[in-house]
C-alpha cells in the first residue's frame, strides 16, 4: 500500500510537470512572433505530450511521437523556416482587433463545448479506468492489432503517405517554365 | 493487471481540450501560414491525447491505432502544407493567409 501510494505521488508529480510544460509550450507556439521560436516551442510540446502518453501506458505511440513528430516533421519545419528566412509578424501590435476578439471567443466556445460534451456523454466512466495487463501499448500489441483487426487502416495510411510524398515532390519541384510564363497569383 | 496511477482520465482530457482550443486560437488569429500549420499540429495533438486517454480508460487498444493513423495523416498534411508555402515563397507571394483568397488569376 505504501509503495502504491508513493508511486501515485510520483506519477502525479510527473503529470503536473508534463502537463504544465505541454500547456505552456502550446501557448508559446501560438504567441511567439518568430516562427522559428514557435517551431522550437512545438518540439517541447511534443516531448511533454510523449511523457503523458507514457503515463497512459502507450509506449509505442510515445516512441513514434518522438521519432516521427519531434524528429522528422519538426526538422522539416525548421528547414523550411530557415529556407524562407526570418520574417516576424506582430499579432499583438495595435491593440485588440476584431479578429483577435473573434478568435478568443471562438476558441473559448470550442473549449467549453468539448468539456460539456465529454462531461455529459462520458462523465460517469471517467472516474474509473480499466486495469490493463503489461502488454497494453507495447510494440507487439500495436503491431498485432495493426496487422489483424485494422489492416485496412494500415494499408490506407501507406497510400496516404505515398500520395503526400508525390504531392510534396510536385509542389516543391522547380517549374520547367520560366517565371513570366507562370500565371501570377 | 496494472491500475492507472496518478490523475484520472478527466485531467488528461482537460489538457487535451485546452490544447485543442489553443491550436484553434492560433489558426484563427495568426496570419503567417507556417504558424497556422504549427497551430494545426497542436490541435491534432490535443485530439491524439484524448484518443489515447480514452483508450487507457476503456482498456482498449483501438484508440492508440487511431492515434497512430492521425499521426501519419498529420505528417502528410505537413508535407503538402510546407510544399505550398515553399511554392508561394518561390513566386514571391506575401506569406499572409488573409491575402491568399484566390486560387488562380
Amino acid at each position: 500500500m505504501l509503495v502504491a501510494s508513493a508511486g501515485n505521488v510520483l506519477v502525479w508529480m510527473v503529470w503536473i510537470v508534463a502537463a504544465f510544460a505541454c500547456l505552456g509550450s502550446g501557448v508559446a507556439v501560438v504567441s511567439f512572433s518568430n516562427p522559428f521560436y514557435s517551431a522550437l516551442a512545438l518540439i517541447g510540446n511534443l516531448g511533454s505530450l510523449a511523457v503523458l502518453y507514457l503515463l497512459l501506458s502507450a509506449e509505442f505511440v510515445a516512441a513514434a511521437q518522438v521519432l516521427v513528430y519531434a524528429g522528422a516533421v519538426m526538422v522539416m519545419f525548421l528547414f523550411v523556416i530557415a529556407y524562407i528566412g526570418p520574417r516576424s509578424e506582430s499579432p499583438w501590435a495595435g491593440g485588440p482587433s476584431w479578429q483577435a476578439v473573434g478568435a478568443v471567443l471562438a476558441s473559448g466556445a470550442v473549449f467549453i463545448e468539448i468539456v460539456v460534451a465529454v462531461g455529459l456523454k462520458a462523465g460517469g466512466q471517467l472516474s474509473h479506468s480499466e486495469h490493463v495487463d503489461g502488454t497494453f501499448g507495447t510494440p507487439a500489441y500495436i503491431g498485432r492489432l495493426f496487422l489483424t483487426d485494422h489492416l485496412l487502416a494500415f494499408e490506407i495510411t501507406s497510400i496516404v503517405l505515398l500520395v503526400a510524398a508525390i504531392g510534396g515532390v510536385i509542389l516543391g519541384a522547380h517549374s520547367r517554365r520560366s517565371v513570366d510564363e507562370v500565371p501570377s497569383l | 493487471m496494472i491500475a492507472l496511477l496518478g490523475p484520472e482520465i478527466a485531467w488528461y482530457l482537460g489538457v487535451a481540450a485546452f490544447l485543442f482550443a489553443t491550436g484553434a486560437f492560433g489558426v484563427l488569429l495568426r496570419r503567417n501560414p507556417l504558424i497556422v500549420l504549427l497551430s494545426l499540429e497542436i490541435m491534432l495533438n490535443g485530439a491524439n491525447l484524448a484518443l489515447i486517454g480514452f483508450a487507457r480508460n476503456l482498456g482498449d487498444g483501438k484508440g492508440q491505432i487511431f492515434a497512430l493513423t492521425v499521426m501519419a495523416v498529420a505528417a502528410s498534411e505537413v508535407v503538402v502544407g510546407l510544399g505550398l508555402v515553399v511554392a508561394l515563397n518561390r513566386k514571391r507571394i506575401t506569406l499572409d493567409v488573409d491575402l491568399l483568397n484566390t486560387l488562380r488569376g
